[in-house]
């Protein structure tokens, strides 16, 4: 087991979510969720699936839209007033189990597209910046080329180069690794235990308990659309204090 | 490996062999497309068979074809019993063919300037890979075509040229506030220079004038090529939009383009064209008339767009949730996503089905033989067929005018299979 990552946690808050409920139809997804994130928090969400784990991220950037209760994301409240979700889209950054990059266009395009018509910055220095974010994710030659010719873990690396070109300061996680193959796994984790180590704010929703123990400050456990336990991971992971939570952590570490 | 040992490790790596000569290239294909059961090779017999008695059955029909008469019964007396065709009426009624029987003689050289000028401007269009400042003439063209069909002063055409860049113009100075306040601004400043450009035009309705030809006047192959192509361009946009609108949060919106899109799919063309030939006129104010090719070109449009919208629509929802979702979640707005995420894949998927939609409107341009007006087929029906010299030629006409289709529209579903060619990025 790698080394634990020391990082100090600022008292800044960067995403404040109260007593937030959510339906699908007649579906209760997410019940009375409250969870407070500062700034350079590194949190991990597991659980069952069907928990409302993914749903709980896409509601911060609104990519599912919350019925009752309050999302604060960078200061900014979450109301249906689009000008809103554009300004808190563009500062968080998402990355999807499965990558949807974008395949007609070339890596290049792919990571320059937001930052040129978004962020209004001239084409050469929004070119420079993403390679600058291919370097750090380790894929700079691919540039040129299509998604469709690079591997899941190089096209999943893509993605997270693709967000940090916006220069987001919160970054979701979507299941990153659960599409990839054993041995690709590791580069995607790689490159975002490097993130955590910049300072950034991360939600990830993984069942990768090593990239939780190694790189989470907070471990979040959901089941049933509520937050069941959460805990730093040590305490998390002997010590669990729920029944459901003592359940699932047998299931998912026992073998 | 031997029964008694599992076990095995390769030393060197075997190198790549190329296949047995009885695999590869014409042999390879010959054997398993033409002989590779005893049905089968039966078949390629058969089917040989046929092919060589069609050929031999319709050679002498083309070869021994009369090129110069001047009526059907000269055709048959120089042919003198023997089977032949008679194309001499392709040679002595071209023109009409081409540009019907009205449109005055010393003045061919215009469309024809305007169907090579045609090539040109839809070349950059066409094919990504020639200079963009070729757009440019794409965008005078439509003006250009107008007044070399139509002829007149040319300043009816610079001044409605002119009320299009104004209109342009406004948008992009207004859109950064409002996508709708655009458009309104833009929409009212084109329309009060159309009005005052109306006068001077009238005004000066000599200036580098071309002699007048009225609409009633157009008409052969010329007809439907400019209904076909126009119809195609105008509806292509149209039917975005439409399938856009259909899609849309907005209850008014989806339910206007719902409805227009079932209405005009669910009515047949050529009961549209009944409407625009003969009822249309009744929702106008009396003493105004909209030209006949206006009213067409309106039906075939919408009919057009209507189909198209669904195709787009298909292509639209062949796209995974997933684009829509990266596209909003790295900031772009509704009208960037669609502009460089969505529509670009989704109209890809709806290559074929635009070109397959597209391919039929133009042949279906010769429906308006039956509203009467003089397309290539309502000449051959109407004055080649019905004069006394060239009485039942049907063959000879009506081959010809499946050839021309055929080739415009075999050339449009090449450049389609290219296109796709092309654009294919996902999969290489």
């Amino acid at each position: 087991m790698a080394e634990k990552l020391k990082l100090e946690v600022s008292d800044e808050i960067a995403i404040k979510v109260d007593s937030m409920n959510k339906w699908f139809g007649s579906f209760h997804v997410l019940r009375d969720i409250d969870l407070t994130v500062n700034r350079g928090e590194r949190i991990v969400v597991c659980g069952p699936s069907g928990s409302g784990k993914s749903t709980l991220i896409r509601c911060i950037n609104a990519l599912e839209e919350h019925q009752t209760g309050q999302i604060i994301v960078d200061g900014t409240e979450l109301t249906s007033d689009i000008k809103n979700i554009d300004r808190i889209r563009s500062e968080v950054g998402m990355v999807f189990q499965h990558f949807n990059l974008f395949p007609h266009l070339s890596i290049l395009e792919n990571c320059t597209l937001a930052p040129i018509w978004v962020r209004k910055i001239p084409k050469k220095e929004a070119e420079e910046t993403a390679m600058h974010f291919l370097e750090k994710v380790k894929i700079p030659e691919q540039a040129d080329k299509y998604p469709g010719q690079l591997s899941g873990g190089q096209q999943q690396r893509v993605a997270i180069a693709r967000s940090l070109c916006m220069r987001p300061r919160i970054m979701l996680f979507d299941e990153p690794t659960s599409a990839l193959d054993p041995e690709m796994i590791k580069e995607v984790l790689d490159t975002m235990i490097e993130l955590a180590e910049d300072g950034m704010t991360m939600i990830c929703v993984t069942h990768e308990m090593g990239f939780a123990r190694q790189v989470a400050n907070r471990v979040i456990f959901m089941d049933d659309g509520q937050i069941v336990e959460q805990n730093e991971p040590e305490k998390f992971f002997r010590n669990p204090q729920s029944d459901r939570t003592k359940l699932f952590l047998s299931q998912i570490l026992g073998h | 490996m031997s029964g008694d040992n599992n076990s095995f490790v390769r030393t060197e790596m075997i190198s790549e062999r190329i296949p047995p000569a009885a695999d590869r290239g014409l042999v390879k294909w010959v054997r398993e497309n033409l002989f590779s059961s005893a049905f089968n090779t039966i078949m390629t017999f058969v089917s040989l068979w046929f092919i060589y008695s069609l050929v031999v059955a319709a050679a002498p029909w083309f070869l021994n074809g009369i090129w110069d008469a001047e009526t059907v019964r000269e055709c048959y007396d120089l042919l003198d019993g023997k089977s032949g065709a008679c194309f001499a009426v392709l040679n002595e009624r071209f023109p009409q063919l081409i540009y019907g029987f009205k449109y005055p003689s010393s003045e061919y050289w215009r469309p024809n300037l305007a169907s090579v000028l045609l090539l040109v401007a839809l070349a950059p269009i066409l094919f990504r890979k020639l200079p963009r400042r070729l757009l440019a003439f794409s965008a005078v063209y439509p003006f250009l075509a107008f007044w070399l069909i139509w002829g007149g002063s040319i300043l009816t055409s610079v001044s409605a040229f002119l009320g299009c860049v104004i209109a342009i113009g406004c948008y992009s100075r207004f859109s950064s506030r409002s996508f709708a306040i655009a458009v309104l601004i833009g929409l009212i400043a084109a329309n009060v220079w159309w009005i005052i450009g109306g006068y001077i035009v009238d005004l000066n309705d000599s200036v580098l004038a071309l002699k007048d030809v009225p609409s009633r006047d157009l008409g052969g192959f010329m007809l439907n090529l400019l209904l076909g192509t126009i119809a195609v361009c105008l509806s292509i946009p149209l039917g975005i939009a439409l399938a856009l609108g259909r899609q849309s949060d907005m209850p008014i919106i989806k339910w206007i383009c719902v409805f227009f899109i079932e209405f005009i799919r669910g009515v047949p063309l050529i009961t549209l064209l009944f409407v625009a030939n003969v009822i249309l006129a009744f929702f106008f104010p009396p003493g105004t008339s909209l030209d006949l090719i206006l009213r067409v070109l309106i039906m075939m449009t919408f009919f057009n767009a209507a189909y198209i919208a669904e195709v787009v629509r298909g292509g639209l929802a062949a796209l995974s949730k997933g684009q829509y979702e990266a596209a909003d979640s790295i900031g772009l707005d509704y009208t960037q996503s669609m502009r460089f995420i969505i529509l670009p894949q989704a109209l890809k998927i709806s290559i074929p089905g635009i070109v397959n939609v597209s391919v039929g409107m133009l042949k279906d341009t010769t429906l308006v033989s039956i509203i009467s007006m003089f397309d290539l087929v309502g000449m051959i029906r109407g004055p080649i067929l019905s004069s006394t010299d060239w009485n039942g030629v049907y063959w000879e006409l009506f081959g010809a005018a499946a050839a021309i289709f055929f080739v415009i529209c075999f050339s449009v579903s090449k450049y389609s299979q290219w296109l796709e060619r092309q654009l294919e990025t996902d999969r290489r």
